[in-house]
């Protein structure tokens, strides 16, 4: 995961309550398989994993988890279509170099994509910029410029301008500010956009019917 | 020796086989159809066996070994008095843990180890040479499968192996899904490359160019292809190490203190190495079955069996799969693995697949990885739990 680590726990907590009972999972980035086990205990899922770090994947391995080292630029090629009922990636998508390549690769092999990123709209984010002139370092995105792997910010709203460019259907928004979902936001996603600093969407193809979760 | 096994199965929990080998011959009873069409009707199985057999039969491990390898994983060849060669992973509290798993090795098909190969005897008791049937990878895996029956044991908890190993592991869990539980492919592909066969035809060359290798027919004779299976053996050596590893391991250095002797002696120490590794291994191998078995894994190509297409070859399969593969391994490259991967992926199969950091090359299963062997550890373990193996 690239950004905060406070909200995980809450982020992986909405996660679950979106995924499908025994559904087949693909964590893209699933770190040390946190979710995974999790998504395997609460939601008897079938848990697979994708991770880049050797410390991840050794970690996934021994929680018995099934987890392929690689990467989403160069790896969610080779899966087959329609191979998971859920794909999530969590705050990563916007460390990817092709983002909208990957999205859309993301809903050729899942069903259903959940995607959260930082929201670079966060009034906090604008204040900085418009204040110090300078580029912002807050709790979701502390790195510097020249540093950080964040190569793709972007905001709500241009999240789900892509949506629509895709065709892809957004069944829900749930908006966090500190650590914290606040899912009444999500009905008004102009004033999310300014006060949510992180955004998980869950995402359908168009064609899937609306989940009852 | 068999009598051992009876006994295993009135009372396994009893029996403790550590360091246990025998051979087992096979009569006309049990014949071994093999892939040419051929039928081998008296052959043998060597095989060592680690640790005891559970009451239930569920806690069988089945290692594979490599090319130039033996059935005796975990303690010294009693006949040779190498030593084990992967005492790293396979012992008691090893990932491959012995006190609480039951660890068979099986010398392969063609080997020179105790398993029938080229230079046992064939009909007319004389020795097979080039007269032993063409064997390959599906030939080694369905005589274990007959030993293990043989043993009473029907189903195995993992399947492992490195290097040739992998690929008889791979075949296992292809011909066998119901009776593999779980499967770890180490160092290996599924299937020979242009380079890997280009490799080891110059192997088979340099023995058959021997004069002493008399077409085969060199066992009643007083000489023995050393020289061709030595130059085999040294070209096949470079392939197991990667560049950075010779180049740690040697660089430019001589073996003269007083500089470079200008002649052809072996003047760099890399020379010394590699002909020390071949000038070894003539004691230990036979030439004919260097033949047979790297024919064997030019021969293998587990898609080939499943129209082309790898991952028709794990449809449906309940196995939990590990791969692993090393960086700087250019014998099999992560690229093959990542097929075998990508295979199981599309097949929907339980896989992980892990790619180990390490300038060691091909070799570096045996040698001491402890990224490799915590992985595999955790990944034993986690299988174990889910076989309701207690405690492994």
């Amino acid at each position: 995961m690239i950004g905060s680590s406070k909200t995980i726990r809450r982020d992986l907590e909405t996660i679950a309550e979106l995924t499908p009972e025994g559904a087949r999972v693909l964590d893209v980035g699933c770190g040390e398989g946190e979710l995974l086990e999790l998504l395997t205990q609460r939601r008897n899922a079938r848990a697979h994993g994708l991770e880049l770090s050797q410390a991840g994947v050794n970690a996934s391995v021994a929680r018995g988890l099934s987890v392929v080292q690689g990467d989403a630029d160069r790896d969610l090629a080779f899966y087959p279509n329609d191979a998971f009922d859920l794909v999530v990636l969590s705050q990563t998508i916007q460390a990817t170099r092709q983002p909208r390549h990957v999205l859309s690769e993301l809903l050729r092999i899942g069903r259903r994509v959940i995607v959260s990123f930082p929201n670079f709209a966060h009034w906090r984010i604008s204040l900085s910029l418009l204040a110090k002139g300078r580029m912002p370092r807050t709790r979701t995105l502390p790195f510097s410029w020249y540093d950080t792997p964040n190569i793709h910010q972007c905001t709500l709203t241009d999240f789900l301008e892509m949506t629509k460019e895709l065709g892809v259907r957004v069944d829900r928004i749930v908006p966090f500010a500190d650590g914290k979902p606040y899912p009444g936001l999500a009905n008004a996603p102009a004033i999310a956009n300014v006060f949510a600093d992180e955004i998980l969407l869950l995402l359908s193809r168009a064609d899937e019917p609306p989940i009852t979760a | 020796m068999v009598a051992s096994v009876s006994e295993l199965k009135q009372d396994p929990s009893r029996v403790d086989l550590t360091a246990f080998s025998e051979v087992v011959h096979f009569g006309p009873e049990t014949p071994l159809l093999l892939d040419c069409g051929k039928t081998l009707e008296n052959w043998s199985a060597a095989y060592a066996a680690y640790g005891s057999l559970n009451a239930d039969r569920s806690n069988v491990v089945l290692i594979g070994h490599a090319l130039t390898g033996d059935q005796f994983v975990a303690g010294p060849n009693p006949t040779t008095g190498r030593p084990a060669w992967w005492p790293r992973v396979v012992g008691p509290g090893k990932a491959i843990d012995t006190d609480k798993l039951y660890v068979i090795c099986v010398n392969v098909l063609g080997g020179c180890m105790g398993s029938t190969g080229p230079a046992s005897d064939g009909p007319g008791d004389t020795p097979w040479a080039l007269q032993f049937p063409t064997i390959t990878i599906g030939d080694m895996v369905r005589a274990q499968s007959i030993l293990l029956k043989h043993l009473g044991i029907d189903s195995l908890f993992l399947a492992i192996g490195g290097s040739m190993g992998g690929m008889q592991s791979l075949q296992w869990a292809a011909a066998y899904p119901d009776r593999t539980f779980a499967c770890a492919v180490i160092a290996a592909a599924a299937r020979h490359s242009a380079q890997n066969i280009a490799l080891y035809e110059v192997g088979r060359q340099a023995i058959m160019a021997d004069p002493d290798w008399r077409n085969g027919d060199y066992a009643l004779s007083s000489e023995r292809p050393a020289k061709g299976l030595a130059v085999a053996r040294m070209a096949a050596h470079i392939t197991y190490l990667s560049e950075a590893a010779l180049q740690r391991k040697f660089g430019r250095e001589l073996q003269a203190k007083e500089g470079a002797q200008l002649k052809f002696d072996a003047d760099f120490q890399v020379e010394s190495y590699l002909r020390h590794q071949g000038q070894t291994f003539v004691d230990r191998f036979d030439a004919n079955s260097y033949i047979y078995i790297t024919r064997a894994m030019d021969y293998f190509d587990l898609a080939a069996d499943y129209n082309g297409v790898l991952a028709n070859a794990f449809k449906d399969t309940q196995t939990r799969f590990c791969v692993f593969a090393f960086s700087s391994d250019w014998h099999y490259p992560p690229e093959e693995s990542r097929a075998i991967v990508r295979a199981l992926n599309a097949a929907g199969a339980n896989a992980s697949y892990v790619e180990i950091e390490t300038d060691k090359g091909h070799d570096a299963f045996l040698l001491d990885e402890p990224e490799f062997e915590a992985t595999l550890r955790g990944f034993v373990k986690a299988a174990a739990t889910a076989r309701g193996l207690k405690g492994a």
